[in-house]
C-alpha cells in the first residue's frame, strides 16, 4: 500500500509486518481501509485462505467434499472431491444377475431409486429385444411409480435447499409432503425406498387394493400442499435475495459440462427426454415442460416446483388408465416364463409373503413351471452379447444405463451414466468469483445425491 | 471426569447414575453422520411424522466436539473411514454410536472393496439397527433402546467393575453359546418350546444389562 | 474374442469366402474352448461339471450398409466432414456396427480427436453433448483388452451415436476429449481410476472415486470383487465372487 506521505489523523497505512499485513485503524479514517482493501495490490497471495468444506458437513448433500480458496469473503477456487461414498456398485453387478442387479443399481442415487431401476431395466430389455412384450400395465405403473418418485425428490430437494440455506420451515414441509408419497411407494412396491420394483421384463406385482383410490386422494390434496411450499418460499425476499443471480450457468456452459435436467431447463433450453426420446410410453400423455430463463439458483427452484405439478398431472393420467380394469387381470410381467420373474408376493397365512399360490402351481401343477422358478432363480435369464445405452429423465437429469453383455446370466459390465456425477463438475464453475454462501447455493441448486456420484 | 470419580459406591451412587442418566439420555445431541440412503431416513425421522424433537434431538451437533451420538447412517466407505475415526476421536466422552442400517452394521450387500464392512470396525458401536434402509420407527425404537442404556449407564467404581466383567465375560464365551442376555427384559426369546437357543434382541450385541464397551 | 473384421472387401476376396459371416465363422470353429477344472474340480465342491467351462463369445460383425433410421445420413455427413478435413474415414473408423437401435463407431485411437471435432462442430452432425466416458475392460480380446465407449447425444437433430476406442494392455493411452467436450474431466479421471486407462493430455489425471494412495484399478476384470467371508454362528458365506456360479 502506498501513499505514506498523506497526513490523516490516526494513520491508516497498512504495515507489512511478520504476521501479514497489519492494519492500524484510528478512527475517522474507515473509509481508507476500505479503499485500502478494494485496491489491487489487496489481492495479494497471502490473504488467500484455503478451507476444507466436509466431507462430513451439514451443509452438503451428502459426502461431498469442497476445498475452497477464499480470498475474504470470496471464493477463487473450488475444486470438489468425492469418492467418499464409492461403493463398487458396477462391479458387484457383475456378479450377481440380471434380475439382482437392480437391488444394487437402485442404491445408486437412492433419492430416485426407479429411475436407476427403470434406465438398468429398459436397457437390458433392449438388449434381450423385448421391448415390445412389455404389458402395457407395467409400462403404466413404472410412469406413475417414476413420478411419485420424482415428487418424492424434489420434495427432498427443496427441503434440503432451503434446510441448508437457514430456511427450516420448508424442510418440515417438503417432508411432511415426502412422507405421503413414500407412503404410497410403500403401498404399491412394499418399500419406502431402494424398492427393487421395476424388474427386467416388468414390474413385480400389482397395485394392491385401495390403491387407486389412495392415488386420487393424493392428486387431489397435493396441489394444495405444494401451493403452501411455493407460498411460503416464491416471493420471500430472504430467499430471492440468496438465490436470484446466484449459480449461474447458461445453456453454453451447460452443453460444454454436459449438464442437463433442471439446471438445463432452468437456463432455457427445454430439454426433457420424456419429450424428445420418449420411453415407456410417454408420447401418450399430456404434460409440458418448465422452462426459466434465468440461469440462476432460483430459476432452477421454480423449475422443481413446476415439475411436480406436471407429474402430478401425469399421476392423475396413470391413475386413469390403471383403474380402467380389475386389479390383477392383466399382466404386470412379461409373458415369456424364461425372463419374466416368476413369484408374485403374497400374504401367506403364516403373515409372511410368500406366495402360496405361485407355490402351489410350480410343486403340484407344472413341472415347466417349476423349471422355470428354478432356472431363473439360480441362474438368472441369458441376455444376448452385446451393448445398449438408454436415457431417462431422472429429477437431476439423463440417467443413463450402459450395459454390456457377453450372452452370460451376468452383467458383463453395467456403467451408471449419473447426472449429478456430471452436473456436480459444474459446481467450480457456479460458484467460483462468488461468496461463500453461495456455494452452499449452488452445491443446494445443482441437488447432487451423492450415492450417484460416487456409486 | 471429576465428579465420578470422586463418588462412592453404594446406594448413593446408584440413586446418582439414575439421575445422571436421566439427565444425560435426555439430551442426547446426535452428530448425524448421514452417509447415504440411511441418512435419508435419519432426515424423515426429523421430519414431522417420526419426530426426533420427542426426545429433544433434532438439535444434531454439527460440530462432532458437542455431540453426544454418532448415528452412523450409511455405507462407510474406504476413503471415508478415516474422517469417520477422526470425527469419532472428536465427541467428548461420554459418546455412543449406533450403526444405522446393514451397511454400517455389517457392510451390507456390498461386500467387496470398497466398503469397510461393518463400522465396527472403526468405532465402538452400542446399538446395531438392521434395515436398507430401517424405516424412521425403526430407528426411533433403537434410539429409545439406546436410552435404556444410557439411564442405566454406571458411574465410577460400579463401571470399573462392569466393564470388567463384561470383558471377562466375552473373553470366556464360545461362538454358539446364549448370551448373558436377560431375556424378560429384551421382551423375546422367552419361549421354552424351541429347538434353538432363545433369540437375543437383535437390535443389541448383547442384552440391556451389559451397557457399552469397556474402554 | 476374434479380431475385428474389416468391412468386405479385398482380402475377402483373396481368401475365396465373400460374407463377413463365413470369414467369422471359419475363424470361430478355429479358436479353441478352453476347458479348465471340469469334473471333479476340488474347490467349490460343484460337480456338474460346467464349473470351469470358458464359453467363445461371438466376434464382432460389421454391419452392412443401409444401416436404417438416421445412421446412414449421420455416416455419410461424418464421411464427408472427415474427407474435406483431410482424414480418411475408412482408416479412422475400421468397424461400424449397428444393433439393438444403436450406432456404434469403432474409432481408432490416433483419430479420435479428429472424429470427436468432426462430430461436434460440423452442423449436419452436431452432437453437442458427449455423456461421459464408460471404461470396459475385454481381458480375452488381445490386443485390444481396454475399451472407452463415449455417449454422444445431439440436441439439435435429437440423435444419439456412441463411439468406442480400444487400446491394448501393454500400451493403456487414448487422447483425452476434455478439450473438446469439457465433461469428460471427471468421466476420464474416473475411467482411468477404474481402468487404468491413460487419456493423454488430460489437466489432471488423478483418482477420483477411489482414495488417492489406492493401488491397482477396481474394476478390471483382473482385480478381485474384495469381499470377505460373511460369518455366522457356526458357518460362514464365501464373498461373492467366490460363491458357486450357476452360469
Amino acid at each position: 500500500m502506498t501513499a505514506p506521505s498523506e497526513s490523516r489523523t490516526g494513520g491508516s497505512s497498512p504495515q507489512d509486518s511478520t504476521e501479514g499485513r497489519v492494519y492500524d485503524v484510528g478512527g475517522a479514517d474507515w473509509d481508507d481501509v476500505v479503499a485500502a482493501a478494494q485496491s489491487p495490490d489487496f489481492q495479494s497471495s497471502d490473504e488467500r485462505m484455503v478451507v476444507n468444506m466436509g466431507p462430513q458437513h451439514p451443509s452438503t448433500h451428502g459426502v461431498l467434499r469442497l476445498i475452497l480458496t477464499l480470498d475474504g469473503e470470496t471464493v477463487t477456487e473450488l475444486r470438489p472431491v468425492i469418492g467418499y461414498l464409492h461403493t463398487g456398485i458396477e462391479k458387484n453387478m457383475e456378479f450377481r444377475t440380471w434380475t439382482q442387479g437392480v437391488t444394487f443399481c437402485t442404491r445408486a442415487d437412492y433419492l430416485a431409486p426407479l429411475f436407476n431401476e427403470a434406465a438398468y431395466c429398459l436397457a437390458v430389455e433392449k438388449l434381450l429385444g423385448v421391448e415390445a412384450e412389455i404389458p402395457e400395465r407395467a409400462t403404466v405403473l413404472r410412469v406413475l411409480l417414476m413420478e411419485l418418485n420424482r415428487i418424492g425428490s424434489h420434495l427432498t430437494a427443496v427441503g434440503t435447499f432451503g434446510l441448508e440455506i437457514g430456511a427450516t420451515t420448508v424442510f418440515i414441509y417438503g417432508m411432511r409432503e415426502r412422507e405421503k408419497t413414500l407412503d404410497l411407494l410403500e403401498l404399491i412396491t412394499g418399500l419406502r425406498m431402494n424398492n427393487a420394483y421395476i424388474r427386467p421384463g416388468g414390474v413385480s406385482q400389482d397395485l394392491p387394493a385401495g390403491a387407486i383410490e389412495r392415488l386420487r386422494e393424493y392428486v387431489r390434496i397435493m396441489p394444495g400442499l405444494l401451493g403452501e411450499i411455493r407460498a411460503l418460499f416464491d416471493a420471500a425476499p430472504v430467499f430471492l435475495a440468496r438465490t436470484k443471480n446466484v449459480a449461474y450457468l447458461d445453456v453454453t456452459g451447460c452443453m460444454a459440462l454436459g449438464v442437463t435436467g433442471p439446471i438445463l431447463r432452468a437456463a432455457g433450453l427445454p430439454w426433457d427426454l420424456r419429450k424428445s426420446q420418449p420411453y415407456c410410453g410417454y408420447e401418450t400423455y399430456e404434460f409440458d415442460v418448465p422452462t426459466r430463463t434465468t440461469c440462476d439458483a432460483y430459476g432452477r427452484y421454480i423449475v422443481r416446483m413446476d415439475e411436480m405439478e406436471q407429474s402430478l398431472r401425469i399421476i392423475a393420467q396413470c391413475v386413469d388408465r390403471l383403474s380402467g380394469v380389475p386389479i390383477g387381470s392383466q399382466p404386470v410381467m412379461i409373458e415369456d416364463k424364461k425372463i419374466g420373474w416368476p413369484a408374485k408376493l403374497a400374504l401367506g397365512p403364516d403373515g409372511l409373503g410368500n406366495s402360496p399360490d405361485h407355490i402351489a402351481h410350480i410343486m403340484s401343477q407344472s413341472m415347466e413351471a417349476l423349471i422355470h422358478h428354478f432356472k431363473l432363480v439360480t441362474e438368472g435369464f441369458r441376455v444376448p452379447a452385446g451393448q445398449s445405452y438408454v436415457g431417462v429423465e431422472s429429477p437431476r437429469g439423463e440417467l443413463g444405463c450402459h450395459a454390456v453383455s457377453d450372452g452370460g446370466t451376468r452383467p458383463y459390465r453395467v456403467h451408471l451414466r449419473d447426472p449429478s456425477f456430471t452436473n456436480l463438475q459444474s459446481v467450480s464453475v457456479m460458484a467460483e468469483g462468488g461468496l461463500v454462501a453461495d456455494v452452499i447455493v449452488a452445491v443446494a441448486s445443482i441437488d447432487p445425491v451423492l450415492g450417484g456420484v460416487d456409486r | 471426569m471429576g465428579i465420578e470419580d470422586k463418588l462412592p459406591s453404594g446406594v448413593l451412587l446408584t440413586t446418582v447414575e439414575q439421575l445422571v442418566g436421566y439427565a444425560r439420555k435426555s439430551s442426547v445431541w446426535p452428530a448425524t453422520f448421514g452417509l447415504a440412503c440411511c441418512a435419508i431416513e435419519l432426515m424423515s425421522t426429523g421430519g414431522p411424522r417420526h419426530d426426533l424433537a420427542r426426545f429433544g434431538m433434532e438439535r444434531a451437533s454439527n460440530t462432532p466436539r458437542q455431540a453426544d451420538l454418532m448415528i452412523v447412517a450409511g455405507r462407510v466407505s474406504q476413503k471415508m473411514a478415516p474422517v469417520l475415526r477422526q470425527i469419532y476421536d472428536q465427541m467428548s466422552e461420554p459418546k455412543w454410536v449406533i450403526s444405522m442400517g446393514v451397511c454400517a452394521s455389517s457392510g451390507g450387500m456390498f461386500n467387496n472393496y470398497a466398503i469397510v464392512q461393518g463400522v465396527d470396525h472403526i468405532v465402538p458401536v452400542d446399538i446395531y439397527l438392521p434395515g436398507c434402509p430401517p424405516r424412521p420407527e425403526m430407528l426411533l425404537d433403537a434410539i429409545v433402546k439406546l436410552h435404556d442404556r444410557i439411564q442405566n449407564m454406571k458411574l465410577g467404581v460400579d463401571r470399573e467393575r462392569e466393564v470388567t466383567e463384561l470383558e471377562e465375560a466375552r473373553l470366556r464365551r464360545l461362538p454358539l453359546e446364549p448370551s448373558l442376555a436377560q431375556p424378560e427384559r429384551a421382551g423375546i426369546g422367552t419361549r421354552t418350546d424351541l429347538p434353538y437357543p432363545a433369540q437375543q434382541d437383535l437390535l443389541q450385541p448383547e442384552g440391556v444389562h451389559e451397557a457399552g464397551w469397556p474402554r | 474374442m476374434a479380431e475385428v473384421t474389416s468391412q468386405g472387401g479385398e482380402n475377402d476376396q483373396q481368401n475365396g469366402a465373400t460374407d463377413p459371416a463365413a470369414i467369422a465363422g471359419r475363424e470361430r470353429l478355429a479358436e479353441q474352448v478352453q476347458r479348465t477344472g471340469m469334473f471333479g474340480a476340488g474347490d467349490t465342491g460343484d460337480t456338474s461339471g460346467y464349473g470351469g467351462l470358458k464359453v467363445r463369445r461371438a466376434p464382432l460383425l460389421a454391419s452392412p450398409r443401409p444401416y436404417g433410421s438416421y445412421f446412414d445420413e449421420l455416416a455419410d455427413s461424418l464421411e464427408s466432414a472427415m474427407n474435406a478435413a483431410g482424414t480418411s474415414y475408412d482408416a479412422a473408423i475400421p468397424l461400424v456396427v449397428v444393433s439393438n437401435g444403436e450406432l456404434t463407431l469403432y474409432v481408432r485411437r490416433e483419430h479420435l480427436l479428429s472424429v470427436a471435432s468432426q462430430l461436434r462442430d460440423h452442423p449436419d452432425l452436431s452432437f453437442e453433448m458427449c455423456l461421459g466416458v464408460s471404461g470396459v475392460h475385454y481381458p480375452d480380446d488381445a490386443g485390444a483388452e481396454l475399451h472407452a465407449v463415449y455417449h454422444l447425444l445431439s440436441i439439435t437433430h435429437n440423435r444419439r451415436v456412441r463411439v468406442e476406442v480400444t487400446a491394448p494392455d501393454a500400451d493403456p493411452h487414448v487422447p483425452s476429449l476434455v478439450d473438446i467436450y469439457p465433461t469428460n474431466d471427471w468421466h476420464e479421471r474416473e475411467t482411468w481410476d477404474f481402468f487404468g486407462l491413460i487419456f493423454d493430455g488430460h489437466p489432471a489425471l488423478t483418482r477420483i472415486e477411489m482414495p488417492d494412495d489406492w493401488r491397482g484399478h477396481p474394476q478390471r476384470k483382473d482385480y478381485p470383487l474384495g469381499g470377505i467371508p460373511v460369518e455366522y454362528r457356526g458357518a460362514t458365506i464365501p464373498p461373492p465372487d467366490e460363491r458357486r456360479s450357476y452360469e
